[in-house]
């Protein structure tokens, strides 16, 4: 289970996470919602440890791993993966190259013959088969997350975190993202964190839906249960962002 | 006011933890070897003809120009010795310094700092590798290997452009370019020259990397960040150029005893 305990992180002035608290509990899909620029991703970025909280702590599996001094070192602790909103996909290097990489820095002992089998499931996996020699930069937005995907996949990390995964693509190919998640989900039983103002995105792949707002998680529950009794700024954001079919169709018929 | 002392400490500060940081990583567990070879490659290696181009052109002007200043005085015969001396100790490692911070430095900035902006670096940090492992300390051990080696050959380089000037242009005889080199020129010129070319290789191959990872603000953030890595360099190199002149001088007892009892 991750804890986040009560945690505060200011940017200069700019207090983005003010005393956040939230649990997410083994092999579940947690969804954050919420307005671009709220501190989604920060939130994130403690959990992993890119960044250090000025205040309150990070728990994985009781221990707390904002405490350790090379947090991203972590001997014991479940491997953690984020999947980056711009995909950051190391574009020195090949996809195959890409996939690999964890593997080769911290598994040795794998024969190339190994690690070649690994990228070529993880690739085959996320529908992208026999690209290993293409350069990032020839790939598509969809592709490019995808074959992040596989970069993750390949060293099959117990919590992943996935940030804007739909963000700046097409409806279709975000369907294929919110498939792929799930997809991983049920293959590595992996506990999912996905921070996103996809709503369909959020609705096809959270077990859980939380609602991030002023720095603070102001609304979490099951799809079920999440409207009910929302906060306002809540309804709000859902009644932007659903487009109702009938509602399209006489807009369209208004406009021509 | 004090806002930007507290940021222009606070990136010192954080600056010289980078320095420490590279230092640590690279004598506790030194990155791969296939890492340093490229580096070395791309800075020593393809660094190779802009320094060639750079000593030799140097080593002719500063021959014709000590040629011509000094022979109506009856000095001609301190050409060689200047242009030797003038390149060991000075011309060399600076303008040596001054074409890698040009050529890889810039480089070594935008590329990090393109690195940065784009997630890459938080990437690899997400996949437990330590970036400074495995971009800055590379870089770091490649540049201190090479740079001397470069501003060694830039001196070669200079001295025999000075020579081809002096005997080849202006009629000197070549025994008198060379006869002064072994009596004055000294094991400390040549230490001192070796000393400034490993202190310029850490400015250098440090300043670029840590403006590179502390890049922000997108493309142009990048090109910000490239453009004042560079000039950073320039200056820090030019004052610590001084500094270690001063230093290495006032050391000289010191230092000589040190060469005559090691070497």
């Amino acid at each position: 289970m991750i804890h986040v305990h009560e945690v505060w992180k200011r940017y200069g002035k700019l207090e983005v996470l003010k005393g956040l608290s939230i649990d997410i509990f083994d092999g579940e899909t947690l969804v954050i919602l919420g307005r671009s620029g709220v501190g989604k991703s920060v939130l994130l970025k403690q959990i992993i440890g890119l960044e250090m909280p000025d205040k309150g702590y990070v728990e994985v599996d009781g221990t707390r791993v904002t405490d350790l001094t090379a947090r991203t070192f972590r001997p014991g602790l479940k491997p953690m993966g984020m999947l980056f909103q711009g995909s950051a996909l190391f574009d020195s290097m090949d996809v195959g190259q890409n996939t690999s990489f964890y593997l080769r820095q911290h598994d040795p002992s794998l024969s190339p013959s190994e690690v070649k089998d690994r990228v070529a499931h993880a690739l085959k996996m996320v529908g992208l088969e026999g690209i290993e020699g293409k350069m990032p930069s020839e790939l598509s937005g969809g592709m490019r997350k995808r074959a992040a995907l596989a970069r993750l996949i390949v060293y099959r990390p117990q919590i992943i975190l996935y940030d804007e995964p739909t963000t700046g693509l097409d409806p279709i190919t975000s369907m294929q993202i919110n498939d792929l998640i799930n997809q991983t989900k049920k293959e590595l039983h992996a506990t999912s964190i996905v921070v996103t103002h996809d709503i369909r995105s959020a609705l096809a792949v959270g077990d859980r839906l939380a609602f991030h707002s002023d720095g603070k998680i102001a609304q979490i529950g099951l799809k079920s249960e999440f409207l009910q009794n929302g906060d306002p700024l809540l309804h709000e954001f859902f009644n932007n962002a659903i487009i109702d079919k009938v509602e399209l169709e006489r807009q369209l018929q208004n406009s021509s | 006011m004090t806002g930007s002392l507290f940021q222009f400490l606070s990136s010192v500060g954080d600056y010289v933890l980078l320095i420490i940081g590279v230092i640590w990583v690279s004598m506790r567990r030194p990155p791969a070897w296939i890492l340093i070879r490229d580096q070395l490659f791309d800075i020593g290696v393809m660094s190779l003809p802009v320094v060639a181009i750079t000593g030799f052109s140097t080593g002719m002007v500063l021959a014709a120009q000590s040629y011509f200043q000094l022979s109506d005085k009856g000095l001609a015969s301190a050409t060689g010795l200047m242009v030797t001396k003038a390149m060991l100790v000075e011309l060399g490692p600076v303008l040596t310094a001054f074409m890698v911070t040009g050529r890889v430095g810039a480089s070594m900035c935008a590329e990090l700092g393109t690195m940065r902006v784009t997630e890459q670096i938080d990437a690899l940090r997400s996949m437990a590798v330590n970036p400074l492992r495995y971009l800055v300390a590379p870089r770091f051990i490649a540049g201190i290997l090479m740079m001397p080696l470069l501003t060694v050959f830039s001196a070669i380089m200079g001295i025999l452009g000075g020579y081809m000037i002096a005997v080849g242009y202006y009629g000197m005889s070549p025994s008198s370019f060379i006869d002064p080199l072994p009596l004055h020129v000294t094991r400390f010129d040549f230490f001192s020259g070796i000393i400034k070319s490993i202190v310029f290789a850490g400015i250098i191959v440090t300043i670029s990397c840590y403006k590179g990872m502390t890049t922000h603000g997108g493309a142009a953030g990048v090109g910000r960040s490239t453009t004042n890595s560079v000039v950073i360099c320039y200056s820090i190199i030019l004052i610590s150029n001084f500094l270690l002149t001063l230093g290495l001088n006032t050391s000289y007892d010191y230092i000589n005893d040190f060469l005559n009892r090691w070497f």
